[in-house]
């Protein structure tokens, strides 16, 4: 095994990405993503990576380029933020109709307005349907190794389908943690070279996102969909070989953490995990039946491996940073589908515990699980210990 | 190799379609309008040509006749708004 080394967050992203050869890389500069690309920029201008680097005028640009040199055939990889990932979103679209294996990160960022850089998951979320494959990173390994099975898995022929690795902003890309580059030597075994089953070639001309009549168009729509699913075997086959391969167990659909036997289980993603294992322990010290299931891979939806983590809870509570307005959380009602469609009925409250950055300590944690464990009957999705103090009237006086 | 891949028949992953099909698409069965060249001030200006957003109206300015290909017209009607002589009418499109 290679060896620990101190990283910046988004530094070691970049240079795992930069070992799973991309050969083109198009990005634009914004917080919190910044240095990924600008880590990237500086090994493709040190001649570490043989890439072409594409200096673009917007998110949309950069989109644009990845969708075009992923058509002409080439491993193409992209990063962004919050707005940048809302102003990439039309051509993301694109890019999983036309099914083109590109590779983003998404350093997870809350998004405007009122403005904040800071991290919460509606940007990902808010392109949840697009069918881009979604991992979550709870900590700076999972973020570089998730990346090398990312590759692997968008340009699996069953697959071809585009990924998203996300790591959550500044908890994730600016901190320093020990981190292990994925080995050069391993990473060029395991990916090999990409070849493109159909690509753009003036020599033997085609289409790509044709215009389809309304008799064909569903159908179109509806591959996209039957590939995400079909993707969720090969997401646990690729992640079983890179742990032969890296000895890490960085990918799965979930992790499941002392939830076996647990009658109170949290769902959550991302880099909160970490916080919730802390409690989960101290709780169950006190003699407490918790237990975390951590969704690793958010789309696809593991429906079937969700369902049996969760089928011997009495009670759960989805932990979120997002929130559907005007409805509910989002992944809450995803969690209460999975298990009415099985006719389980265990009880499930939401919580958005954090928008914009907002720090939820271990009690607040705590707080949550006591209140479900009480049998509180939640009437709806919660923002968890919003302020309230800080609210105006609700209907001006002029 | 990408000949081989795409059919006519299926569709192929990611829609992938061979060249030329746009022109297979006959967009004019949008149309709710159609222009009726009447052809009887025609100066031969070729304006309703030029105008043209989808590039379906031909003709012969010497001939001072004009007419317009029903394959690709979407019934816009800017062909008879820009005619000078009022040369061209729209008229419902009934079928």
């Amino acid at each position: 095994m290679g060896e620990k080394q101190i990283l910046e967050g988004a530094m070691a992203v970049a240079h795992a990405v930069a070992r799973c050869r991309p050969e083109v890389v198009a990005a634009y500069p914004i917080t919190p993503q910044t240095h990924i690309s600008e880590e990237l920029s500086q090994i493709v201008a040190d001649g570490e990576l043989e890439a072409e680097f594409v200096k673009v005028e917007s998110e949309f640009g950069a989109a644009s380029v990845v969708l075009g040199a992923s058509a002409a055939g080439a491993r193409a990889y992209t990063a962004t933020s919050s707005q940048g990932l809302l102003l990439m979103s039309e051509v993301l679209w694109n890019i999983a109709g036309m099914r083109l294996p590109v590779v983003l990160a998404c350093a997870n960022r809350s998004i405007s307005a009122p403005l904040s850089i800071w991290c919460d998951h509606q940007d990902a979320e808010a392109i949840r349907d697009c069918g881009i494959i979604q991992l979550y990173a709870e900590d700076t390994q999972e973020a570089c190794d998730m990346h090398v099975i990312a590759f692997k898995v968008a340009e699996d022929r069953r697959v071809l389908l585009p990924a998203m690795v996300n790591l959550d902003g500044f908890l994730l890309t600016h901190v320093f943690e020990p981190t292990e580059l994925p080995d050069q030597a391993l990473c060029d075994k395991f990916l090999g070279r990409y070849e493109a089953v159909m690509k753009l070639d003036p020599a033997d001309p085609a289409t790509f996102g044709a215009f389809t009549e309304p008799d064909k168009c569903m159908e179109g729509r509806w591959m996209v969909h039957d590939a995400c699913l079909r993707s969720l075997p090969v997401i646990e086959e690729v992640s079983d070989a890179f742990e032969k391969a890296f000895g890490r167990p960085s990918g799965g659909l979930l992790e499941g953490y002392r939830s076996d036997d647990a009658e109170t289980i949290l769902i959550a993603k991302g880099s909160l995990c970490g916080t919730i294992k802390d409690v989960v322990d101290e709780m169950r010290d006190a003699g407490h039946k918790v237990g975390l299931v951590r969704i690793k891979c958010y789309r696809p939806w593991p429906t079937e491996a969700v369902r049996s983590a969760l089928a011997g809870a009495k009670r759960i509570a989805v932990v979120e940073r997002g929130g559907s307005f005007g409805a509910g959380g989002i992944v809450t009602p995803e969690v209460k589908e999975t298990l009415f469609d099985a006719g389980l009925r265990i009880p499930v409250s939401g919580f958005c515990v954090q928008l914009g950055g907002r720090e939820v300590p271990p009690d607040g944690i705590r707080e949550i699980i006591e209140r479900v464990e009480k049998g509180e009957k939640q009437k709806a999705y919660e923002y968890f210990r919003l302020k309230k103090e800080l609210l105006p009237d609700l209907v001006p006086e002029v | 190799m990408m000949q081989k891949l795409l059919s006519t028949e299926k569709l192929s992953i990611g829609c992938v379609a061979p060249p030329g099909g746009s022109v297979e698409n006959k967009t004019g069965a949008w149309r709710s309008m159609r222009p009726v060249f009447k052809q009887a001030e025609c100066i031969g200006c070729r304006a309703c040509e030029l105008a043209c957003p989808e590039g379906c109206v031909f003709g012969d300015a010497k001939k001072k006749q004009f007419d317009f290909d029903p394959d690709y017209c979407k019934g816009c009607g800017i062909c008879a708004t820009e005619c000078p002589v009022d040369d061209i009418d729209m008229v419902m499109e009934e079928k």
